[in-house]
């Protein structure tokens, strides 16, 4: 309340010195109510609704903590993190090398401005169509009948269809890498841009290898575009159900499967429970990752 | 006049507007367009819309357009895939006018008292409705199968605030059957080469890679029962209202197969099984009519095949939401008889879909249409779809016979189970392993 009334005091008196305290508070107004309206109380709302019981054809308000401990007897849990985490693993790592490949090559390789950005544009060439069409187009394309696998059977290189290419993890794999790859290169590509190109002219002048001055000076000092990077990555696989349903053929699940298939079944308090914990998961995640790489740091430095 | 023309026009303008009106509301009248309405309620009749939500199979677009023209006021069809529509009857029932779902759904309908139900005397085809809906029974008297939710069992209601179902006939409805189907497995017999009489086909590992179910938990596990009951692992009391100790066993049984490489894929939409089969992905799997039709139009065989143990049965009714009175109420059981007076039931046969009063049904289909998709006699024309596409080349028969044949042959019903809470949780434990 005090701040508001300061601010009212100064929008009178023009000539009346802000205090900086109200500056700051104004400053963090907006971002502070966006969060508490559109985050903050549905949170509040899905915490409450997990200790809720049910029934057939109702949520019953009450305080239990069965839906917590469901969750947590189950095998399931344990078996849907653990996919999830397996597809977190493979697809961090997977677009870290291309992600960070491909940045290395626009920000040191490619001289001229004008085609460094002409080609940083045409990485998001793909971004122009629709997330679904991008990765459905796979379907076909992998199927058993598909025209890789007929490539292959005319070419000789296998006799029958390889089935593993399409409903399976390596299809959720690759739809995963090709939609998030992008959300690895823009800060990759943005934390090298501001590498100062003296401090690789000195590491070359001082003997150091290619990889080394990759693997000493340009890894480091692209750390925070990584770590940006991996939270995009792994928050948005750790989040999907869309992309596993369809490309593992609907045979396999990650946690949201899972909570989509209860809410699906009306089953709200369960639902909102392992919602609650994903986002305790989650959040621990990144926050190991900013604890291991200060982007504050890095991005005002 | 002169200095007030615009209030002259006016009374001219106002007159000759009643006049039409007057004659409009008469002619309406006269030509038995709107019946049982006190002729006072002809004039704002049409200011009424019923907005009514659905399955894409159901609340199809083109009923609502015929229906605003023979009614008088607005029909507004929405679709929505089975989940989204019952979270939006739940929560947001004020948006819908008259909920169209399957006959299960009406657990959480009249449990929560989200629908209103009908008096037998506001509508006016009770009398001619197939029994399977009126007495849960065949014309010849046998009972039908009661596993699952055969719609008899949730029809009639003691009182208009029952949360529970009457044992036997009442005189209020929950609902009014409209579309209905009986489902089996789709084939692709250029693929297969040999008969398939049994739904343990389903599991048999000559298809391994090659088989694909429902992923629509309470539905895909009906289909993997029928398949392990036919196999004789298993003999379920009800395969519609499994215990827990059946439930185990079934899924053990299906991650058992899936672990082996049995399944292809479980697919979600009508869409994905149409391409599952016509790639060839899949020659074996659940199915609905219409998307085997699909795949024929491709010029790709995939034949709805008769099995031995029956089919699975499912059933759509319609009833007015709790929120209607008035004269929106009397609109909504207007529209109640109007969509069993006919029109509907000939369109949707064109579909594959029944009709629950085929007799008015058959005033809208050609008498070798009639033959061809109720009677189970070859097409003497082609058969079209209800937009005037080939679906059917003439001497074609339609799979697995007659009416009767076919919905005379029903094992299980579409349904929700008592332990719908952990088989949701088992079946999620199966997709996952």
């Amino acid at each position: 309340m005090r701040p508001a009334a300061y601010s009212d005091c100064s929008a009178t008196t023009v000539t009346m010195k802000i205090n900086p305290q109200t500056v700051s508070w104004l400053q963090v107004a907006p971002l502070t109510v966006v969060l508490l309206v559109f985050f903050g109380i549905p949170m509040l709302l899905v915490g409450a609704v997990s200790f809720f019981d049910y029934e057939r054809w109702q949520i019953v308000p009450t305080f239990i903590l069965d839906n917590y401990i469901e969750l947590f007897q189950s095998s399931l849990t344990l078996r849907l993190y653990l996919t999830a985490i397996k597809y977190v693993v493979i697809v961090w790592a997977v677009t870290l090398v291309v992600g960070f490949t491909v940045a290395y090559f626009l920000v040191f390789h490619v001289r001229s401005l004008t085609l460094k950005m002409g080609l940083f544009l045409l990485c998001t060439v793909p971004f122009w169509t629709s997330n679904i069409i991008r990765m459905i187009s796979w379907i076909p394309f992998l199927g058993r009948n598909g025209v890789f696998n007929s490539a292959l059977i005319d070419l000789g290189v296998v006799q029958q269809p390889l089935s593993f290419l399409l409903f399976s993890d390596f299809a959720v794999i690759v739809a995963y890498v090709h939609l998030n790859t992008l959300f690895m290169i823009v800060p990759i590509f943005n934390s090298m841009a501001r590498i100062d190109p003296g401090v690789i002219e000195a590491a070359h002048d001082a003997g150091a290898s290619r990889w080394r001055v990759i693997w000493e000076v340009v890894l480091p000092l692209s750390k925070t575009g990584i770590a940006l990077g991996s939270i995009f990555v792994i928050t948005l696989v750790m989040g999907d159900f869309f992309v596993v349903k369809i490309m593992s053929g609907g045979q396999n699940a990650t946690v949201v499967s899972a909570l989509s298939t209860e809410i699906a079944s009306l089953q709200y308090p369960p639902a909102a429970a392992s919602a609650v914990v994903l986002v305790v998961i989650v959040a621990l995640i990144v926050s190991a990752i900013l604890r291991l790489v200060d982007v504050r740091r890095e991005l005002t430095g | 006049m002169i200095k007030n023309p615009k209030r002259a026009n006016g009374q001219i303008t106002r007159r000759r507007l009643l006049k039409s009106a007057a004659a409009g509301a008469g002619l309406a009248v006269g030509s038995g367009l709107v019946k049982g309405f006190p002729t006072v309620w002809a004039q704002n009749i049409k200011d009424v819309k019923l907005v009514q939500v659905g399955g894409s199979y159901s609340a199809i677009i083109d009923i609502g357009r015929q229906a605003s023209k023979d009614l008088g006021f607005q029909v507004e069809m929405q679709t929505a895939d089975h989940d989204a529509l019952m979270n939006r009857l739940v929560n947001e029932p004020k948006t819908i006018d008259i909920a169209d779902t399957e006959f299960f759904a009406q657990y959480y309908m009249v449990g929560r008292n989200i629908v209103q139900p009908i008096p037998v005397n506001k509508y006016k085809w009770w009398d001619k409705t197939v029994p399977i809906f009126t007495k849960g029974e065949y014309p010849d008297g046998r009972k039908v199968s009661a596993q699952g939710t055969l719609p008899y069992k949730v029809q009639y209601l003691e009182s208009a605030t029952a949360k529970t179902f009457a044992k036997g006939p009442t005189d209020l409805l929950s609902g009014i059957p409209t579309v209905y189907n009986a489902d089996t497995l789709g084939i692709r017999p250029d693929l297969i080469k040999r008969k398939i009489e049994n739904w343990s086909e389903l599991l048999n590992p000559e298809f391994k890679g090659k088989s694909a179910i429902v992923a629509v938990p309470s539905i895909g596990i009906m289909d993997a029962a029928m398949a392990i009951e036919s196999r004789g692992d298993l003999k379920y009391a009800d395969k519609g209202n499994m215990t827990k100790a059946e439930i185990d066993k079934t899924i053990g049984i299906l991650i058992d197969a899936k672990k082996a490489g049995q399944f292809r894929a479980f697919w979600s939409t009508f869409d994905e099984s149409v391409n599952l089969m016509a790639s060839g992905e899949v020659v074996l799997q659940s199915m609905w009519s219409p998307a085997v039709t699909a795949v024929r139009s491709r010029n790709i065989d995939c034949y709805y095949v008769p099995l031995k143990e029956g089919y699975r049965g499912w059933g759509s009714c319609i009833a007015p939401m709790a929120h209607l009175s008035g004269l929106k109420l009397d609109a909504a059981f207007e529209y109640l008889n109007w969509y069993n007076s006919g029109w509907q039931g000939g369109f949707i046969a064109k579909q594959g879909y029944y009709s629950s009063v085929p007799e008015n049904a058959k005033k809208f289909l050609t008498a070798d249409e009639w033959d061809y998709w109720y009677e189970g006699k070859p097409a003497k024309d082609d058969i079209k779809d209800p937009y005037g596409h080939l679906m059917e080349k003439a001497g074609r028969t339609r799979d697995g016979g007659s009416f009767w044949q076919r919905m005379g042959n029903i094992a299980c019903w579409n349904t929700i189970m008592d332990e719908d809470r952990y088989m949701v949780r088992k079946w999620n434990e199966f997709v996952s392993a």
